[in-house]
């Protein structure tokens, strides 16, 4: 119990399965096959740019979209007896359990043409193109994380002080008065990671955009795999700005929520 | 806890709907006599193929096996990891969190792209090709970090005295941990070990990467079949997969509430 040792077959093993892997994309993204340091590839990185930017603004439109239909939800959860608390957060996590190329399949079917949501639009004499469009990418990713925004967020508010609210009811506060320096404050930690949970995964997934989006909503998880099939160094280098774009995104968030709860 | 008004039933209704919507649709193709959208009545067929395909069904022995050994090689190499982090002190502790939240945090298409990396580099120096040895230590790589995650709360929040008193009394340190530790410890362990399996069973991208081209996995196998285009077979597969799964949470959840209930009561 009292032995460091224990903890040895681990760090032996990232430091063999995660360390030299990471320092290998690091070493391919930056050095060419004679072993000389170059930028060549991270310049051809940089010719993707379109596509980074094309990805965050997807992540950041759905993490906003899951935000905006979570939160309500959490509150209402959160909120409510603890019978159905437990049957609703269960609800909530099902989907989730379900491989998610299915859950992308899923709505392959529903959006495609002559599929269920066409037929019926089309009763209505409605006829637009439901799939092939970053409209049905970022409903795909919605789909995909609106748990890990629920989830996080419903933890923290299940856990604010009841008599909080009353206490500030009692003091004069009215609906929004209550919502605004009372819940929103406290929840400010579930919104951070919910953000983190949903950001990350949106920004460099791959596959849903082959699904769901047309010819111009390829996102930067798609162009890595793609290129890795050719080119191993500049699809390094793409995997390296990757990396570092997430990693500042992470360390930015960190840093507000530490600030928030300092100043709750 | 009061009741729950009208418009924030509906609210909940509608996400539920939301969520559930198109796992329904799935369902319901799957027992459609025809392969396109358009409802041909009812059939069992896609069921009955599922079952015949003999390459869904090693691919699902794949999964299963590589779930198993991954759950077990990670939670033993996790708990070790977590007892004897327990023990370290300021930045050696901070530098050993921060690289085993790596596999966590990074994106996962670049642990799957790094680790081929690697793979290929050792298959060229070795001479051997990727495949289930590749993708089980891919597995138990990203498995790991979340057997930490569980075990090393329990670690922190449990009494170290009983420990100290088992040695007192007479056991060798390997009795002490078996006899009184492990039973502290237990419940983290085991949630390590559900959370490496379901994540190992459901795990697409980093497979994908480490597979080579011949080992198939049931996730691998989904994704050929979308590839391949609208079979209902998939939906047929869906099903299952999605009941099962619903009726291990409900199990878990009634087994939970009247544990819960049963606490309650005994106060």
């Amino acid at each position: 119990m009292k032995s460091k040792k224990l903890a040895l077959p681990y760090i032996l093993w990232m430091l063999v399965f995660v360390l030299v892997p990471l320092g290998m994309v690091v070493a391919f993204a930056i050095r060419d096959d004679g072993g000389r340091f170059t930028f060549e590839f991270i310049s051809k990185a940089w010719g993707y740019r379109d596509v980074f930017l094309h990805s965050l603004w997807v992540a950041l439109l759905s993490t906003t979209i899951c935000l905006l239909l979570a939160y309500p939800l959490s509150y209402i959860i959160s909120r409510a007896k603890a019978r159905t608390q437990r049957t609703v957060i269960m609800l909530v996590m099902v989907p989730m359990w379900m491989n998610f190329l299915l859950r992308i399949y899923a709505w392959v079917v529903l959006l495609s043409k002559n599929g269920p949501l066409d037929s019926i639009l089309g009763l209505f004499g409605v006829h637009v193109p439901l799939i092939g469009n970053t409209g049905a990418v970022v409903l795909g990713m919605v789909y995909e994380f609106l748990p890990f925004m629920i989830l996080p967020l419903y933890t923290v508010m299940g856990k604010i002080d009841k008599s909080l609210i009353e206490a500030a009811q009692d003091l004069g506060s009215n609906g929004l008065k209550v919502f605004s320096k009372v819940v929103l404050p406290l929840s400010v930690p579930g919104i951070v990671s919910g953000v983190t949970m949903v950001f990350v995964p949106t920004a460099s997934t791959f596959l849903v955009s082959q699904y769901l989006g047309g010819t111009d909503d390829i996102m930067i998880g798609d162009v890595i795999e793609k290129v890795f099939q050719t080119d191993r160094h500049t699809g390094s280098a793409l995997s390296l700005c990757l990396m570092v774009i997430i990693l500042l995104f992470i360390i930015v968030m960190n840093r507000f929520g530490d600030e928030e709860a300092v100043g709750v | 806890m009061k009741k729950m008004k009208l418009g924030s039933k509906l609210y909940v209704l509608l996400i539920m709907m939301f969520l559930y919507a198109p796992i329904a649709v799935l369902i319901a193709y799957s027992f459609n006599d025809g392969k396109t959208t358009v409802w041909k009545g009812f059939t069992f067929d896609w069921y009955i193929e599922l079952f015949k395909d003999s390459s869904i069904m090693t691919s699902l022995y794949n999964t299963l096996t590589v779930a198993l050994l991954a759950a077990l090689v990670s939670t033993l190499l996790g708990t070790l990891a977590a007892i004897g982090m327990y023990n370290f002190r300021g930045a050696p502790r901070k530098i050993f969190q921060t690289v085993s939240n790596i596999p966590i945090i990074n994106p996962e298409i670049v642990t799957g792209v790094s680790l081929m990396l690697f793979f290929t580099f050792l298959g060229r120096m070795f001479n051997f090709e990727m495949g289930f040895l590749t993708v089980l230590l891919a597995h138990i790589g990203f498995c790991t970090p979340y057997v930490i995650l569980s075990v090393a709360p329990k670690i922190r929040q449990m009494d170290h005295n009983i420990y100290e008193a088992a040695l007192d009394l007479g056991c060798n340190q390997i009795e002490a941990f078996f006899k009184v530790v492990f039973f502290e410890l237990l419940p983290g362990i085991l949630s390590g070990f559900l959370i490496s399996f379901t994540y190992s069973l459901d795990d697409f991208v980093i497979t994908y990467f480490t597979r080579g081209s011949k080992f198939q996995t049931l996730p691998i196998e989904i994704y050929t079949m979308i590839r391949k285009r609208i079979s209902p077979k998939i939906n047929a597969l869906s099903t299952i997969l999605f009941l099962v799964v619903f009726a291990v949470l409900i199990i878990t959840n009634i087994r939970d509430y009247k544990a819960e209930k049963k606490l309650q009561s005994s106060k």
